[in-house]
Formats: C-alpha cells, sequence, structure tokens
C-alpha cells in the first residue's frame, strides 16, 4: 500500500493517566466539547439575567433603577454574549467536537492538541469580556454591532476600558475558534471512517462542516475590524473616524469612514447568522428523521441547500444598511441577493415538514423541540422576507420588528434545537436519562413562551417604536397600550426565563440519580449511536472503527427486522436503492 | 409522590401529540387574528410613500398565507402520522417531481415579493427635480435645521469651521451660506404637499432621521452628506426620533417635524435667523464670489 489513510487507524492514542489528564486539560473530543458546552451555557446564563433585567426597564420603566448606562451596557453585552459567545460557541465547539468524530466513525479531532487550546483560549476571551464588568466605567454599551464612531468616543457607556476589553476579547475568540474550526474541516475532509463519503453524511455534521468554513471565512473580516477600531480607539488612527466633534471638542480624527466598518462589521455578520443556523438545521433534520422513524426527506437536496446557502451568505451583507448612507443603488443587488436566499432555505422547510408526512412520529422531548422549531423557524424566516426587501425595510429598520425577527429566527430556533440536541444526546454523554416530564414541562413554557414574547413584538415594531431605547417618554404616536403590550412581554420573559431551571434541575438531577441509559435509546442510525460503551470511551470504538455501508437514514426500510438499520451494518437483502 | 408522578407521565403520553396539535394550531390561528384585530400597526401614513405600504401589504399577505399552509400542513401531519402500535413509516428517499415544484413555485412567490419592493425602491432613489432642500444636521443629542435661503442654495459646510459661533460650520466665505436659514431648537417646519429632498450631516456620530409617518428615513453619517426624499400629504406635528444608537442620551434626541399650509409655512421661515443675520454684519460683507468656494459648492450641493 502506497500510504496509509487516517481510517488506516495506525497512530497510537496516548490515554492520560490522571484525573486532570482526562478532564482538565483534556485532548478528548467529547470532553472538550462538554468543557465548550458548560462555558457557553454558563455565560449564556448572564447574558439570559441581562436580558430580563433590560426588560424589566423597558416593560416597568424605573421599577429596579436602572440608569442608562446599565441599560445600554445590559443590551450591549446581551447580544454580543448569545450571538458570539454562546451560539456560536455552542453549536461549532460544543455539537461541532462532540458529533464529528462520533459521526464520521474517527478517533478523535484530527489535531486534538489544538483542538485543547482552542478551548482554552475560548475561556479567555469569555474571562476577558467577563472582565469588563470590573473595570473603570464597566463593559461598552454602544450595541452589540459597536458602530463607530460613538463606540469609542466619550457619551457612550465604557469607552475607557469596556470597548478595548470587548475588542480584545473579540479578537482572542477567532483565535480560538480559527483552531477549532480547522481541526473540524480536516477532520471532516481526512478523518471519516471507511465507507463514509461525504454524502452519507449525517445532516448535522455537513451543518457543522459548511458553518464551520463560513466562520473560517467571516472572522477574519471581524477579526481586522476589531483590530482597527482598537487603533483607533488606543492610537488616534482614522481607519474609521471622520474629522468630528465630540461634545463641543475638534477630535484629532481625518478622513475615516464609520461606513467602511459596517461593511466589515456585516461582510462577518451575515455569515455569521448561518453560521448559527446551518449547524441548527442539519441537527434538527437528524432529530426529525429518527423521531419520526423516517428518512430526512430529499437528503441530497438538503446538502446543496446548505452548500448554496452557505455560499450565497457572503453576498448579502448589505442588507443590514439599506439606510446606512451607503450608495443606495447597492440597494437593488441586495435585496435581489437577499430573496434569492430564501429559496434554498425554503426547500429546507418543506423537506422537514415532508419528514414528518408519511412518518411514525413519536412526540419524544427532542421531538417536540424539532417541531418547535419548524414552527418558529418559519416565523422568523418569513420576516426576513419584510426586512430584506429593501424599501420593505425602510420603515421598519432599527425597529422593535427588527428585533422580533431576529430573536424568533436566529435566536429561539437554534435555542430550540439546541434544547433538542441537548436531550437528544445527553443519554450518549452522560450514560444517564433524564426526567421525560421534566422536560415536556420544560419545552412548553420555553415554546409558547418564547411564541408569546416575540410574536406581538413585531408590531410594536410596525408602530414606529425604535429599538435601544431606555424609556420613550411622551410621543405624539405611541398609546399607552403599547406600553401595557411591553409590559405583558416582560412578565412573560422572566417566566420563560425562570422556567430554564427546570432545564437545569433536570439535566443537573439526572447526572447524578437518573436512570442509565442504554447505547442507543432513541433506536437511531447514525454511528455515534453504536460505540461499544456510553459514554464512549477515549478513542471512541474500542479495538477496531467501524465501517460505513449505508447512509445515515436508514429507518423504516421495507422487509427490514427492525425499523432502523445503523450504518455500521453490511448490506442485507431487504436494501433498496437510493441515490446517496 | 410516586403515582403522582406515574399519573403524570400517563397523561403526557397520551396527549402529548393532540397537545403538540392543538398548541401549533391555535399559535397559527391566534397570530392571524392577532394580525386583523391589533391595535398596534402602522401609524396612518403622512407622506407620498404609499408605495412603501403597498409592498408591505403585499409581503403580509403572501408571507401569511405561507405561514398558514405550511403549518396546518405540519397541524395535518402530526394528527395523521403520529405513532401507532405497529405504525410504519413509508420509506421515500426523494421525490424529484416535487422537490422541482415546490422549487419553481417558491421562486414564483419571492419574486412576486421583490417586483413591488424594488419598484418602491425605485422611486426611493430617484429625487423629483422640482424637491426643496432641507438639510437636517445631527449631534449627541439634538437635531437643528437648515433651510438654503433665497438663492434657493445651501452653503458649503466643513466640520472644521464647527464652534459656538457657528454650530453648522457653515464656511463664512461662501456666499451662498449666507442666506441660509438656521433652526437651532429641534422643531422645524415644511410646506405640505411639496417634494422635499431631505439633505443629512451629523458633527459626531451616526444618527437616523426616523418620523415613523412618513415612513422614508436615513441614517446620518459624520463625514458624509447622505439624503432621501418624501412628499408630506398631511398637515399636522409629528414627532422625529433618532433610531440608530448614537450614545448614552440615543433615546432623548427627539424633535418635531411640523407640516403646515404653504401660507403657514412662509409665515414661519421670515421669522427664522440666517446664518448672516446670526453671525453678525461684520463677516457677511466680505468675499463675493470666491472659485474656490464654488467648486466645492458643486461637490456639496447634491
Amino acid at each position: 500500500m502506497a500510504y496509509a489513510t487516517l481510517a488506516e487507524d495506525l497512530k497510537e492514542l496516548h490515554h492520560p493517566k490522571t484525573w486532570v489528564g482526562k478532564y482538565v486539560w483534556s485532548q478528548d473530543h467529547k470532553v472538550i466539547a462538554v468543557q465548550y458546552m458548560m462555558t457557553a451555557i454558563a455565560i449564556g446564563v448572564v447574558a439570559l439575567v441581562l436580558s430580563d433585567l433590560m426588560r424589566l426597564q423597558i416593560g416597568f420603566p424605573g421599577s429596579i433603577g436602572l440608569t442608562p448606562e446599565k441599560y445600554y451596557q445590559f443590551i450591549t453585552i446581551h447580544g454580543m454574549i448569545m450571538v458570539i459567545y454562546l451560539l456560536t460557541a455552542l453549536l461549532l465547539g460544543g455539537f461541532g467536537n462532540f458529533l464529528i468524530p462520533l459521526m464520521l466513525g474517527a478517533r478523535d479531532m484530527v489535531f486534538p492538541f489544538v483542538n485543547m487550546l482552542s478551548y482554552w483560549v475560548y475561556l479567555l476571551s469569555v474571562l476577558v469580556l467577563v472582565a469588563s464588568f470590573f473595570v473603570t466605567g464597566g463593559p461598552t454599551g454602544a450595541g452589540w454591532t459597536l458602530y463607530p464612531p460613538q463606540a469609542i468616543l466619550p457619551g457612550t457607556p465604557g469607552r475607557d476600558w469596556g470597548i478595548i476589553l470587548m475588542l480584545a476579547s473579540l479578537a482572542i475568540f477567532i483565535v480560538a475558534f480559527t483552531m477549532g474550526g480547522l481541526n473540524y474541516v480536516t477532520t471532516v475532509l481526512q478523518a471519516r471512517t471507511r465507507g463514509m463519503t461525504l454524502m452519507r453524511m449525517p445532516l448535522s455534521v455537513w451543518g457543522i462542516f459548511v458553518a464551520t468554513i463560513l466562520a473560517l471565512l467571516a472572522f477574519p473580516a471581524l477579526f481586522v475590524a476589531s483590530v482597527m477600531m482598537m487603533l483607533d480607539r488606543l492610537l488616534g488612527t482614522s481607519f474609521f473616524m471622520p474629522e468630528l466633534v465630540s461634545q463641543g471638542q475638534h477630535l484629532g480624527y481625518n478622513g475615516g469612514s464609520p461606513i467602511l466598518f459596517q461593511h466589515l462589521f456585516w461582510f462577518f455578520g451575515h455569515p455569521e447568522v448561518y453560521i448559527v443556523a446551518l449547524p441548527a438545521f442539519g441537527i434538527v433534520s437528524d432529530l426529525l428523521s429518527t423521531h419520526a422513524r423516517k428518512n430526512i426527506f430529499g437528503y441530497r437536496m438538503m446538502v446543496w441547500a446548505i452548500v448554496i446557502i452557505g455560499g450565497l451568505s457572503f453576498a448579502v451583507w448589505a442588507h443590514h444598511m439599506y439606510v446606512s448612507g451607503m450608495n443606495p443603488y447597492f440597494g437593488f443587488f441586495f435585496a435581489t441577493s437577499t430573496l434569492i436566499i430564501a429559496v434554498p432555505t425554503a426547500i429546507k422547510v418543506y423537506n422537514w415538514v415532508l419528514t414528518l408526512w408519511r412518518g411514525n412520529i413519536h412526540f419524544t422531548v427532542p421531538m417536540l423541540f424539532a417541531i418547535g422549531f419548524i414552527f418558529t423557524f418559519i416565523n422568523g424566516g418569513l420576516t426576513g422576507l419584510f426586512l430584506g426587501n429593501v424599501s420593505v425595510d425602510v420603515p421598519l429598520s432599527g425597529t422593535y420588528f427588527v428585533v422580533a425577527h431576529f430573536h424568533m429566527v436566529m435566536g429561539v430556533s437554534p435555542i430550540l434545537v439546541i434544547f433538542g440536541a441537548i436531550y437528544h444526546w445527553y443519554p450518549k454523554i452522560t450514560g444517564k436519562m433524564w426526567n421525560e416530564t421534566l422536560g415536556k414541562v420544560h419545552f412548553w413554557f420555553t415554546f409558547i413562551g418564547t411564541y408569546l414574547i416575540y410574536f406581538p413584538m413585531h408590531y410594536l415594531g410596525l408602530l414606529g417604536m425604535p429599538r435601544r431605547y431606555f424609556e420613550y417618554g411622551h410621543t405624539g404616536f405611541i398609546p399607552d397600550s403599547a406600553h401595557m403590550l411591553n409590559a405583558f412581554i416582560t412578565v412573560i420573559a422572566l417566566v420563560v426565563g425562570a422556567s430554564q431551571l427546570i432545564f437545569f434541575y433536570n439535566m443537573i438531577y439526572s447526572f447524578f440519580y437518573g436512570d442509565k441509559a442504554p447505547g442507543n435509546p432513541w433506536r437511531a442510525t447514525t454511528l455515534e449511536w453504536q460505540t461499544p460503551t456510553t459514554p464512549a470511551p477515549h478513542g471512541n470504538w474500542g479495538p477496531k472503527l467501524p465501517v460505513v455501508y449505508r447512509w445515515a437514514y436508514d429507518y423504516s426500510v421495507p422487509g427490514a427486522p427492525e425499523d432502523f438499520i445503523p450504518q455500521n451494518v453490511p448490506a442485507q437483502g431487504t436494501d433498496r436503492h437510493h441515490k446517496t | 409522590m410516586a403515582s403522582l408522578r406515574s399519573g403524570l407521565r400517563h397523561i403526557g403520553a397520551v396527549n402529548v401529540k393532540m397537545a403538540m396539535a392543538i398548541v401549533v394550531a391555535v399559535l397559527i390561528f391566534g397570530s392571524l387574528a392577532f394580525h386583523f384585530l391589533t391595535p398596534w400597526y402602522f401609524t396612518p401614513i403622512a407622506s407620498n410613500w404609499a408605495s412603501i405600504d403597498t409592498a408591505v401589504d403585499i409581503t403580509f399577505w403572501v408571507t401569511g398565507a405561507v405561514f398558514v399552509a405550511i403549518n396546518l400542513f405540519m397541524v395535518y401531519a402530526l394528527v395523521r402520522y403520529s405513532h401507532r402500535r405497529g405504525g410504519k413509516a413509508s420509506y421515500e428517499p426523494e421525490n424529484a417531481k416535487l422537490e422541482r415544484r415546490l422549487t419553481f413555485w417558491t421562486a414564483i412567490g419571492i419574486a412576486t415579493l421583490l417586483a413591488p419592493g424594488l419598484y418602491a425602491w425605485d422611486q426611493f432613489v430617484t429625487i423629483p427635480d422640482n424637491a426643496t432642500v432641507l438639510e437636517a444636521v445631527g449631534q449627541q443629542w439634538a437635531w437643528s435645521f437648515r433651510l438654503p435661503g433665497k438663492d434657493g442654495v445651501l452653503g458649503t459646510t466643513d466640520i472644521q469651521y464647527v464652534s459656538d459661533d457657528n454650530p453648522f460650520g457653515i464656511n463664512p466665505s461662501d456666499p451662498y451660506g449666507k442666506d441660509d436659514v438656521l433652526v437651532s431648537d429641534n422643531v422645524v417646519h415644511i410646506p405640505v404637499g411639496k417634494p422635499i429632498k431631505m439633505v443629512l450631516r451629523s458633527k459626531d456620530v451616526l444618527h437616523d432621521f426616523y418620523v415613523p409617518e412618513f415612513r422614508a428615513r436615513m441614517n446620518l453619517v459624520p463625514g458624509l452628506v447622505t439624503y432621501f426624499w418624501f412628499t408630506p400629504t398631511k398637515v399636522g406635528t409629528y414627532d422625529i426620533l433618532c433610531a440608530q444608537l448614537c450614545g448614552i442620551g440615543h433615546y432623548t434626541m427627539r424633535g418635531t417635524v411640523i407640516v403646515d399650509d404653504q401660507k403657514t409655512f412662509d409665515a414661519w421661515l421670515k421669522t427664522q435667523p440666517t446664518f448672516a443675520s446670526a453671525a453678525g454684519a461684520a463677516q457677511a460683507s466680505n468675499s463675493r464670489g470666491l472659485p474656490a468656494a464654488k467648486v466645492k459648492l458643486a461637490e456639496n450641493r447634491n
């Protein structure tokens, strides 16, 4: 044999002998995945609490004595944590790490040491972000988009230290992500086991794989934007700063462009939406298929839709900038490209629903979350057709319609998938089973509650209420009833926030006292459920790697004795031909 | 406790599929009912941008129909294909014909949305020749306004001229600036029925000139002069809100625009100071018609 592929499995694994080696400085992708998940969820709880505090100010102004400084700091850090440090880290660092090697039949990531570094550098970025709460002036209050010039001028909270730590933390995060991301891409391309062709990969891996490529291409734009703004702030350069008069003072800036920052930010920021969405799309496809006992409908179309959406996501960024003052003729191009991206996205939705159609639907907790996702995502996706369509965006831009839209589509929707995914893979990760009743109660609170929060919020935006307002004071067009609706939304937000305690109780209690989970509780086909022991050991597969003989969706094959055939089961007489 | 738990589990197992279908159905029809009954909707339009409202209406009808259709189909699937003892799912990896049809009709739907959107945008970017100019100047956290005087042309400005005596930064040697009318108190009047080109400048950070009733709006960007246009169609008093986060006082950055009939507007205009009258006669007399100033003017006129 001329060369050995990674699937030849010749490399010896060095098993750590100490507790610290196993669980702290671990190079095991499964441990790193859990480290990523725990850190992301912990910092996510901070963002959740911040959102409830700001909701109290919006719904009941003055009730908790929030100052405008604090209010703007809270909205900024809430948004930044949720988008970057929770969703991106949890979906790629968490599920990417856990699922890629297990689903592809690999022993680990291709570069385990770099993988470990990725987590610790990510943790550092989180700590730098948290540190900004404890410095003079507190964290930045520039809004999560950090638009200059205001982000680095007096008049914005956290101008002294907060903004510096924020930019530094982003740069560190991107370093961390790049180490992880190169690993995910290389592992997908190089470490698939025998028989695992690209078109046999589960859609979870496809979603994570394409999202990682997007992130590797998009984050550099944010990185340079952060570095340039840091230079503007610390050294007085003028990348984004024109000549201006700040609070009566002529500053030394000259010739920079605030709109350049917006282009860089959204060149990252729009793919970022899909960096979060594509893993969620992939994972939810697998949840629906498994719990409906039916193959995902139109697998090849689903793969190509992921790839096409990923590609198009780099050609739509300026739909965030229709009223930014950029050349208005850009609007024609970006509205068209944005609405085109709705076609492959719609196909994904059809195929999810068609997977349920003529299925054998088991209403397990993961399935409830997956169905909740479909409903929420349809809603959030359709309101995107308002905001993407240039002239329709004009009256809605910067209002609560935007807030409602993006929370529905990239807040609630991926979070529902994440919860579904945690319930789905928890038995494999921990070897324990959670309490089903508590899981269902958690689902109902979260699904119905979030819809009650965000659906009516669109109409406050139609009315014309701008976002990022500490209070509304007197206006001629906002009736008292709008303030009552805001109070209602706040009450629901507090309930939904508190109901997450059910989830944490269930996860922690079950970890210690839950029933022992079987190795394949959902009778699923994909490789992670076929490990020799549960939880999977270091190296995942025991002495021999699994060999793959079929695609990931052989559910309810006619004539087969069971309603699922794992990917590592050799061909049988009952096999049906399908194109993969 | 144990019996309670098993009881709950029993209820959950029997009812969860129906509960899911019913909840989704209630959310579908509840959303529709909310949409048609809501007291919170667009303010009555007070400008020419009915084409934007039309595009929004079309988008609501198309997306609303899709929302109801897909979700009702899902509710049907949840009820019809929920797990039954001995039940089995069908095995159909793909259906190329169905997927092609769905793609085709989705593309038609998208084109239906895009056409009115781009049509309205084409109007939006086309400034009528007869539009009169009104400049709005933003700073943390106040609005001020400038109208061209009798010459019909705004004087050139530069941020370096901004001072306590010259808050608009008008070029003191530009003759076109002398008769510019300056409104420094957050309240501006405009005449009804005439197209207005709003010219926007910021002295410090990003702002956004947002009057919900006019629909049209645009950011103010330091270092740039941005613009948009509209024709006010209803006499009345309207709030101006800054809609681009501009620092800690963002939510206090309000103004008022009063749409008058022509007579009232003319009377108001007469009472407003000009740059020359505000700056004093001393600077007003020197430097007529400098060639350099004219070149700059051409760049800045928009």
